[in-house]
């Protein structure tokens, strides 16, 4: 409901816009800028609006310690996590992005992900390109505003898996489907302000709970640059969620379910290196964020099915290196951890119990770039999620094919 | 005390008003573009630059400051032809900003002026990072810019209603200087004329255009993929068939490629500023091709 009054009003706003000025320019653009290259060139047809379009197709090969399990000590399973969590040769995904200049007041994008016997809609969504004074409306699916890690795809990340307080906090990213408000201010460094209201479907909420406006977010973006080869981004940003019968099963085929609020708050801070803004030959980027969340509600489980009373405080943080030493071959080196916080007697001895267990990893990667194109990539891991350490070694290849995508900051 | 804040509010503001530039806000993408809309907005433009003479303009990031600029932009000038796509269509996403989106006035496109060269017959990634409209990197054949100018001088007269006469002036003013400026670089140019040369990147042929010079081989196997020593050596080996007299970087280049190659085939390597502030010597365009004509003499004698 929320969803398309905030839909309506953007509308409202787009057309309520000054027209003169548009119809000025495209006799201007018309007229006098004829493209002297379309003489030169066939005839365009029709194809020539198509949506711009690529392809992403990226596969793992992984080899792991013996009896690897894949839990995290504390937490909850957040379901797929775009795991690379497959042992052997496997597809890790496949993603066809279509996007393209709606008209002159809107751009609108679809991401698809691919799997055995399904395609499930990663993003779908619109955004205006014509409302003043430094707003953007987003309607539609889309992945939410905070942190750093949570709008990058899979084939963006710079290391095979994401980092453990997104696996374990947002199950990967958090997407869902809602409206985001964001305004850019006048100022000289980049401040951005932003809002979403959100079904609340997805992990961490669950239910689409308020008549399916399950879940707000606001976040507050920073950045500038240092001198002529440094850079940054900085923000803040709290999710608060709805869970509404979330569900995990455990090893022994346990179901719990959760209903309560799943508030989560992210800062995180982003730093980059190229000497004299060019990045060919050599840059450097550093990230870290820290995750904190403090679920209160019930847990039901067991049968017969018993309720508790559960709250638990938890935190996560990463912090990751990526250097270009030289043109087209990067090293870069991850640390994370998570700090789980203790269930209520009942649920001792479950997956949700830390066990006194600090769940950590350490990564460290090298990967080479043929084009912008194309990139393999080795990765090694030292995790300490589980009860048993265990070390990860991933192959990896991902190709990008079609369009040239833009990448953010 | 509500005396006081309504004081404080009224300095604020005519402070604010006497500080904030009435001047137009040009974002231009690349330097070249930046030292025209100096050229002809003088005084009634203020002008950003988004990239420096030592970047590759294929590889920028949409940078937070670049979207704090873009935000606050009235005119976007940019080259266009796909030269951008990796990062300003991000910046128009994401800086909310509804005075220059593409198809409105607020954005103009050099490509546009210009009869773009090298368009590809075949469009496969297999060729590189292919440019589909063709070279875009228009800027340094100087009777380019000279269209180019013609254009933005009419834009920035359209946008900027007010100080349209004296667009028009700095444009007549520029327009004569740049002509004589023409002569005189294609006159010394004459002993160019046919030399046959090697480039780094395919970002040289309106210069080769313009001035007669023969490009005969790329140390870029592809457009956007840097050579190995394998094929650097098939380049050599070429190159003692068919000599050159030179091969040709810009300053954002990677120096090894062209030195290594200078080294064995005895010829010189050559730095080119590329864009205004690419060397030294290239404070604004004028400077840009003297600087360049200069070093390509140098190194043919």
């Amino acid at each position: 409901m929320i969803k398309k009054q905030f839909a309506v009003i953007g509308m409202a706003a787009v057309l309520s816009q000054p027209v003169i000025a548009q119809e000025e320019t495209q006799q201007g653009t018309d007229g006098e800028m004829r493209r002297p290259w379309q003489a030169q060139r066939p005839a365009i047809t029709s194809s020539a609006f198509n949506p711009a379009a690529s392809l992403i197709l990226y596969g793992t090969y992984s080899r792991f310690t013996k009896n690897y399990q894949e839990d995290i000590h504390g937490f909850a399973p957040a379901g797929d996590a775009h795991g690379a969590t497959r042992e052997g040769l496997s597809l890790q995904g496949s993603e066809l992005i279509l996007s393209s200049n709606v008209d002159d007041k809107f751009y609108g994008s679809l991401i698809l992900r691919l799997e055995d016997g399904k395609a499930e809609v990663e993003e779908a969504f619109f955004q205006t390109l014509g409302l003043p004074q430094g707003l953007t409306v987003k309607g539609g699916r889309f992945l939410s505003g905070i942190g750093y890690l949570n709008e990058q795809h899979p084939h963006f990340w710079d290391f095979v898996d994401i980092a453990l307080p997104y696996r374990a906090m947002l199950g990967g990213n958090y997407g869902d489907d809602g409206v985001q408000l964001r305004w850019v201010a006048p100022a000289p460094l980049f401040v951005e302000f932003g809002a979403e209201a959100l079904r609340g479907e997805n992990f961490p909420a669950s239910g689409a709970a308020r008549r399916g406006v399950g879940a707000r977010s606001a976040f507050v973006n920073l950045g500038d640059d240092v001198g002529l080869s440094h850079s940054w981004r900085a923000g803040v940003a709290r999710l608060e969620a709805d869970a509404q019968g979330r569900m995990f099963e455990d090893h022994a085929h346990n179901e719990y379910s959760f209903t309560g609020k799943a508030p989560l708050n992210v800062a995180n801070f982003v730093w980059k290196w190229a000497p004299l803004r060019n990045p060919a030959i050599t840059n450097f980027k550093f990230q870290a964020e820290y995750l904190q969340r403090d679920e209160s509600g019930a847990y039901t489980f067991g049968s017969p099915a018993q309720d508790v009373r559960y709250g638990a405080k938890q935190s996560g943080w990463y912090a990751q290196a990526v250097y270009q030493f030289m043109p087209r071959w990067r090293v870069g080196a991850r640390y994370d951890e998570l700090k789980g916080g203790m269930p209520p007697i009942e649920l001792a001895g479950t997956i949700l119990d830390p066990e006194g267990h600090k769940p950590q990893r350490a990564s460290v990667m090298l990967d080479f770039s043929n084009s912008a194109f194309s990139r393999l990539r080795v990765q090694f891991s030292h995790n300490q999620t589980a009860s048993k350490d265990a070390n990860e070694v991933y192959l990896q290849y991902i190709m990008s094919l079609g369009a040239h995508g833009a990448h953010k900051f | 005390m509500k005396r006081a804040f309504s004081h404080l509010l009224a300095a604020s503001l005519l402070l604010f008003s006497i500080s904030a530039p009435a001047a137009l806000r040009v974002f231009a993408c690349e330097p070249e573009w930046g030292a025209l809309a100096a050229e002809l907005g003088g005084p009634a433009v203020s002008v950003y630059t988004a990239t420096t003479g030592m970047q590759d303009p294929h590889l920028v990031e949409a940078r937070p400051s670049l979207i704090a600029q873009m935000r606050k932009a009235d005119l976007v000038i940019c080259t266009g032809g796909d030269l951008e796509q990796g990062w300003l269509p991000l910046l128009f996403q994401q800086g909310g900003n509804n005075r220059v989106q593409p198809g409105g006035s607020g954005y103009f496109e050099a490509a546009a002026f210009v009869t773009l060269l090298e368009v590809p017959s075949r469009l496969d990634r297999a060729e590189g990072d292919v440019h589909a409209m063709g070279n875009p990197h228009l800027h340094l054949d100087p009777r380019n810019i000279a269209l180019v100018a013609a254009g933005l001088a009419k834009r920035l007269a359209q946008v900027d209603g007010a100080n349209a006469a004296q667009y028009q002036a700095r444009h007549d003013d520029f327009a004569k200087r740049w002509t004589q400026a023409m002569r005189r670089w294609e006159q010394q140019g004459t002993p160019l004329r046919g030399i046959p040369i090697v480039t780094q990147h395919k970002s040289w042929g309106y210069l080769s255009h313009w001035l007669g010079l023969r490009e005969t081989a790329t140390l870029e196997p592809k457009p956007g993929i840097p050579p190995s020593s394998a094929y650097l050596s098939q380049v050599l080996a070429e190159l003692k068939q068919k000599p050159a007299k030179m091969v040709i970087r810009a300053a954002y280049q990677d120096q090894r490629p062209t030195r290594w190659l200078a080294e064995r085939a005895g010829i010189p390597a050559v730095e080119l500023p590329f864009t205004v502030g690419g060397s030294d010597q290239a404070k604004d365009l004028f400077g840009l091709f003297d600087d360049t004509l200069a070093r390509l003499l140098k190194a043919d004698q």
